[in-house]
C-alpha cells in the first residue's frame, strides 16, 4: 500500500508538468495581453512606449521559454508569481476564493449526497414503480437544467416572492462573510448556490447510485442473503449498498474536483467571489500568470480527489488490494 | 470661463436637471450624517495608481480616498465648465501672463491620511509624476498637459503651472478625477510604484481593506478639509461584474446604487419592480462609439467608399429606436452635445451622414460607390468587441445600415483582448468599432483622437489638414475662436471620414429614493468623491 502511495504521489509530478505545458503555450497563442487590455482599454491616447514598458515590467518581453521555466521554477521556491492585472501575491489572490470555493463545494456536495443517497436507493428498491418514476423524472429534471438557470430561478424567486410577501424584496447577500463571522449571514449567501448546483450534482449521483445498485442486487450473494432469510433492510444496507458506492463516489468526486473551479457561471449569478470567476476575470483580462496558476490548482484537485477516491475504494472493497 | 458656464447652464444643465426628476427634492433636504453606502462596481482594480490607470473599475472605490487639486463641481457636475477648488483655495484661479500662468493657493491644515501635512510641494510633486514621469514611470494622462512647461512651488502654499502657451484644455486637464495629489514623502521614500498597492490620500474617506474581487471598505476621514464632510460613516465598494446580478442587488437592497449606468430596460424594470422607492437620474455619457476604417486597406483608401459607410448611417433613426434598448441616445459630432463648442442642430445637419434626409445620403452614398468599383453585396470585415451594452447593440445596427447601400460586412464579435489586438496591433480589419470615452469634458482633449497623428487613431491614416487645423485649436485663446475653428477641424475630419460617430452614450443611474446629494455627471468617471452624499433615515447600513 506504502509503495502504491509512493507511486501515486510520484506520478503527480509528470502529471502536473503536462499541463503546465500546455496551459502556458495555449494561453501565448490568444492575441493580445494585459498591457493592452489595461492601458488601452478605455479608449484614450496610449503611447506605444508604456504598453511595451508595462510587457517587460510584467516579463513579456523575455523568451517564451524563459518564461516557462520561470514559471515552473515557482513551484520549487513555493513562489507562485504575482498577477499581472493587480499586481498581488497569486498566493493571496487564490487564497480568497479558496475558501468560499471549497465551502460551498462541500455544501453542495452535502446537498447533493443527502438528497441523492435515499432516492437512488429507494428508485433502485422500487424499481419500475410510480415511485421510481417519479423519482427518475425529478434527477432527469435536474440533468437537464442547468445549475445557473436554477441559480437565475432562485433569485427571481426570492425577489419577487418577498417583494409579495413582505412588501420589500430581498435576494441574497452579494459579498461573502466567513461562518466564523457571521454563520447565518454566510449561509443566507451560500445556501442558495448550494441548492442550486447540489441539484443538478444530486441527479446524476442518484442516477448512478440506482443503476450501481440494481446491478448489485442481482449479484448471487444477495441472492443468497435473501434465501438464508435475512431481513431485506440489512440486506440492502449492510451489503448491497456498501458495494454499490464504488461508482457512486468515483462520480462524487469527479464533481467535487469540477465544483472546485468548474462554477464559473453560477458563481456569476450569484455574485460568488469564487475561483470559478476568479478564472474567467482573468482570462478575459489576459492575465497569463493567474490563469496558469489557477489551471494548475484544478489539476492539482482533481489529481488528489481521484487518487483519495482510489484509496477509499479499498476501504470499501476489502477485495481491492493495492501493490 | 464663467461665459461658458451661463451659457451651459441655461441650454443644457436645466434640460437635464428636469430630466433628473427629483433633483429639487434632493437640493432642499438638510444632508442627515451617518451610516455605509452599499455600491456595485462592475469593473476590476487593477492597481491603486489613479495617474496610470484608465478604468472606472479603480476610480469609483479609489477616488474616495484621494483630493485633487480643483474638480468638478460636485454640486453642477452636469456644467462642463464649472470647476471649484479642491484642495486649492478661493476660486479656481484665472490665468495671467498671456494666459501662460496659473497661480493656485493651496489650503492650510490639509493632513494625508497618515498625518503628514500638505504642502504645495505634494502637489508639484504630483504633477510632475503626471506631466513628466522619469522613464520607466507610466502615466497615462500626461499627453492632456503638452500645454506644460513647467509647475513650481515658490512657497509652501503656493503652485504655479507655466504653460508653452495658452490653452482652453488646461483647466479641464487639471480637473480630471484620476489625478490624485500623493504625497511628496510618499514619492521620495518609496518610488513611482508604491501607490499601486498603497493609498494615502487626503480624501474624504480613509482606506481600511480591499478583499480583491469582493469589496473596498473605506471609513470616514475626520479631518477632511471640507467642514461636515464627510456625512457618511464610510463606503463599502461591492465588486459585481454581472450586470444582472448589479440590477438586483439595487432592488434586493444589498446595495444602493451603481455609478457607472444601466440600459433603459433595466431602468424600466426597476422602476416598475420599486416604484417611488426608486429614483432615476439620466444625463448625456462624454463616451462614444466610432466606426474607425483602415485607410490602408482596399477599397477603403479611396475616400469615396469611407464616405459612402457614413453616410449610409442613419443616425436619427438608430437614436429613437437603440435609445430603447441600448445606453445609446443623442446625435452629436465630435465634441460632446450641448457643449458650447459642440455644433448646433442647423450646422450638424450639414456635416457628412447628419442630414435628415436619409434617402438622398444613401442614394450619394450608392452612387459613390459605383463610382469607386465597389460591387453591389460587397463583403468586409467589421471588428467589434464582445461587450452587450453597447457595442454589440451598436455594432449590429451598423451592419443594418450599411446593408441599405449594398455592401455586405461581416461581423467579428472578439473579447476585448483579442479586440484591442485587432484594432490597435494587427490592423486585420477593414472597418471596426472604436471608442472615445472621456472623463472632464475637454473637447480641444478630446477630438485629437481624430488626429491622424493620435496614439489612439487605428485608421493607419494621413491628412496634413486635419493635423493644421489641429494646431491651430490647441492655440485659440477665445471661445468664438475655438468655436469657429472647431466647425472647420470637425468639418475636415469627417469629410475624410477614416472615423466617423455613431451615437453618443446615455448615462441613466437608478438608485434607492434614500441615497442623495449625489448628482449625475457627463462622465462615470466624475463626482465619484462621495464627500456630499448622505442617506435618509439611517437607511444606509
Amino acid at each position: 500500500m506504502h509503495r502504491y502511495i509512493t507511486k501515486r504521489l510520484l506520478l503527480i509530478i509528470p502529471t502536473l508538468l503536462g499541463a503546465a505545458m500546455i496551459i502556458f503555450f495555449m494561453l501565448r497563442l490568444i492575441p493580445g495581453d494585459v498591457c493592452e487590455v489595461r492601458l488601452a482599454g478605455t479608449g484614450l491616447f496610449v503611447d506605444e512606449a508604456e504598453i511595451e514598458l508595462c510587457r517587460e515590467k510584467l516579463g513579456l518581453t523575455k523568451p517564451v521559454l524563459v518564461q516557462f521555466y520561470n514559471f515552473v521554477s515557482g513551484y520549487l521556491t513555493w513562489d507562485l508569481g504575482e498577477s499581472m492585472w493587480t499586481g498581488k501575491p497569486i498566493t493571496h489572490e487564490i487564497a480568497i476564493r479558496f475558501k468560499l470555493s471549497i465551502q460551498v463545494a462541500i455544501m453542495a456536495t452535502l446537498v447533493a449526497v443527502l438528497i441523492a443517497i435515499p432516492l437512488g436507493v429507494i428508485s433502485a428498491v422500487k424499481q419500475d414503480t410510480w415511485v421510481d418514476y417519479v423519482v427518475r423524472s425529478f434527477s432527469i429534471a435536474g440533468i437537464a437544467m442547468p445549475s445557473f438557470w436554477l441559480g437565475i430561478l432562485i433569485i427571481l424567486g426570492l425577489l419577487i416572492g418577498s417583494q409579495k410577501f413582505f412588501g420589500e424584496p430581498w435576494m441574497p447577500p452579494i459579498y461573502y462573510v466567513s461562518p466564523f463571522e457571521d454563520f447565518w449571514r454566510n449561509m443566507s449567501q451560500l445556501i442558495w448556490p448550494a441548492v442550486a448546483t447540489g441539484y443538478r450534482y444530486s441527479a446524476v449521483v442518484t442516477r448512478m447510485t440506482r443503476s450501481a445498485l440494481l446491478e448489485v442486487l442481482r449479484e448471487d450473494y444477495i441472492r443468497t442473503a435473501r434465501a438464508k432469510g435475512m431481513i431485506e433492510k440489512i440486506i440492502i444496507n449492510r451489503h448491497a449498498l456498501k458495494n454499490s458506492m464504488l461508482p457512486v463516489l468515483t462520480i462524487v468526486g469527479i464533481e467535487f474536483a469540477f465544483l472546485m473551479g468548474g462554477l464559473v457561471v453560477t458563481e456569476q449569478v450569484f455574485n460568488l467571489n469564487g475561483l470559478g470567476r476568479l478564472f474567467v476575470e482573468s482570462v478575459g483580462a489576459q492575465d497569463f500568470n493567474l490563469t496558469q496558476q489557477l489551471v494548475m490548482l484544478v489539476v492539482l484537485v482533481a489529481v488528489f480527489t481521484n487518487f483519495l477516491v482510489d484509496l477509499v475504494y479499498a476501504w470499501l472493497d476489502p477485495r481491492i488490494r493495492y501493490g | 470661463m464663467k461665459k461658458i458656464t451661463r451659457k451651459f447652464v441655461i441650454s443644457v444643465a436645466t434640460g437635464a436637471f428636469l430630466a433628473v426628476g427629483l433633483t429639487a427634492t434632493v437640493m432642499a433636504a438638510t444632508p442627515q450624517p451617518g451610516g455605509t453606502l452599499s455600491f456595485v462596481v462592475a469593473s476590476k482594480i487593477p492597481s491603486y495608481d489613479g495617474h496610470q490607470e484608465t478604468t472606472f473599475g479603480m476610480g469609483h472605490p479609489i477616488r474616495p480616498f484621494y483630493s485633487l487639486l480643483i474638480r468638478v463641481n460636485p454640486e453642477n457636475p452636469a456644467d462642463p465648465a464649472d470647476f471649484k477648488c479642491d484642495l486649492c483655495e478661493g476660486d479656481v484661479p484665472e490665468a495671467t501672463d498671456g494666459g501662460t500662468k496659473y497661480t493656485f493657493k493651496i489650503r492650510s491644515g490639509i493632513t494625508f491620511h497618515d498625518g503628514t501635512p500638505l504642502t504645495s510641494a505634494d502637489i508639484k510633486a504630483t504633477y510632475d509624476k503626471i506631466i513628466f514621469p522619469p522613464e520607466g514611470v507610466p502615466s497615462s494622462r500626461k499627453a492632456f498637459f503638452k500645454m506644460v512647461d513647467s509647475v513650481e512651488a515658490p512657497d509652501a502654499n503656493t503652485v504655479v503651472f507655466n504653460l508653452k502657451f495658452p490653452s482652453g484644455a488646461f483647466i479641464p486637464a487639471v480637473a480630471t478625477p484620476f489625478n490624485f495629489v500623493y504625497s511628496k514623502k510618499d514619492l521620495d521614500a518609496h518610488g513611482y510604484d508604491w501607490h499601486k498597492k498603497n493609498i494615502n490620500g487626503t480624501g474624504p474617506y480613509i482606506f481600511i481593506e480591499d478583499i480583491p474581487g469582493q469589496h473596498v471598505l473605506g471609513k470616514k476621514n475626520p479631518n477632511y478639509h471640507f467642514e461636515g464632510r464627510p456625512y457618511l460613516d464610510g463606503f463599502k465598494a461591492i465588486s459585481a461584474p454581472k450586470m444582472a446580478v448589479r440590477i438586483n442587488a439595487i432592488r434586493g437592497n444589498q446595495a444602493s446604487i451603481e455609478f457607472r449606468g444601466f440600459p433603459p430596460k433595466a431602468r424600466d424594470d426597476m422602476v416598475n419592480a420599486l416604484g417611488d422607492k426608486l429614483t432615476v437620474q439620466e444625463s448625456d455619457w462624454n463616451c462614444v462609439l466610432m466606426s474607425t476604417v483602415n485607410t490602408k486597406r482596399p477599397p477603403f483608401d479611396d475616400i469615396r467608399v469611407r464616405q459612402a459607410l457614413t453616410l449610409a448611417v442613419d443616425r436619427y433613426a438608430g437614436s429613437k429606436y437603440l435609445s430603447q434598448i441600448a445606453i445609446v441616445k443623442t446625435v452629436g459630432g465630435l465634441v460632446f452635445p450641448g457643449h458650447p463648442l459642440a455644433a448646433s442642430q442647423e450646422e450638424l445637419e450639414q456635416l457628412i451622414g447628419y442630414s435628415r434626409d436619409i434617402e438622398a445620403s444613401r442614394a450619394k452614398a450608392r452612387a459613390l460607390l459605383k463610382e469607386a468599383g465597389v460591387p453591389e453585396g460587397f463583403k468586409f470585415v467589421f471588428n467589434n468587441r464582445g461587450v452587450d451594452q453597447p457595442y454589440k447593440v451598436v455594432g449590429t445596427w451598423l451592419v443594418d445600415q450599411w446593408r441599405k447601400v449594398g455592401l455586405d460586412p461581416q461581423q467579428t464579435v472578439k473579447p476585448s483582448p483579442q479586440f484591442y489586438a485587432t484594432l490597435r496591433k494587427q490592423f486585420d480589419f477593414d472597418v471596426s468599432i472604436d471608442f472615445n470615452c472621456q472623463s472632464v469634458i475637454n473637447p480641444i482633449a478630446d477630438v485629437s483622437k481624430f488626429l491622424c497623428s493620435a496614439g489612439n487613431n487605428y485608421s493607419q491614416c494621413e491628412s496634413q489638414e486635419v493635423e493644421d487645423l489641429y494646431n491651430t485649436l490647441m492655440r485659440a485663446e477665445t471661445l468664438d475662436e475655438q468655436r469657429s475653428i472647431m466647425r472647420q477641424y470637425e468639418k475636415a475630419a469627417l469629410d475624410f471620414a477614416s472615423g466617423a460617430i455613431t451615437l453618443w452614450w446615455y448615462k441613466i443611474n437608478p438608485h434607492r429614493e434614500y441615497v442623495k446629494g449625489w448628482k449625475i455627471a457627463p462622465s462615470h468617471y466624475l463626482n465619484q468623491h462621495l464627500d456630499n452624499v448622505w442617506c435618509t433615515d439611517g437607511k444606509c447600513s
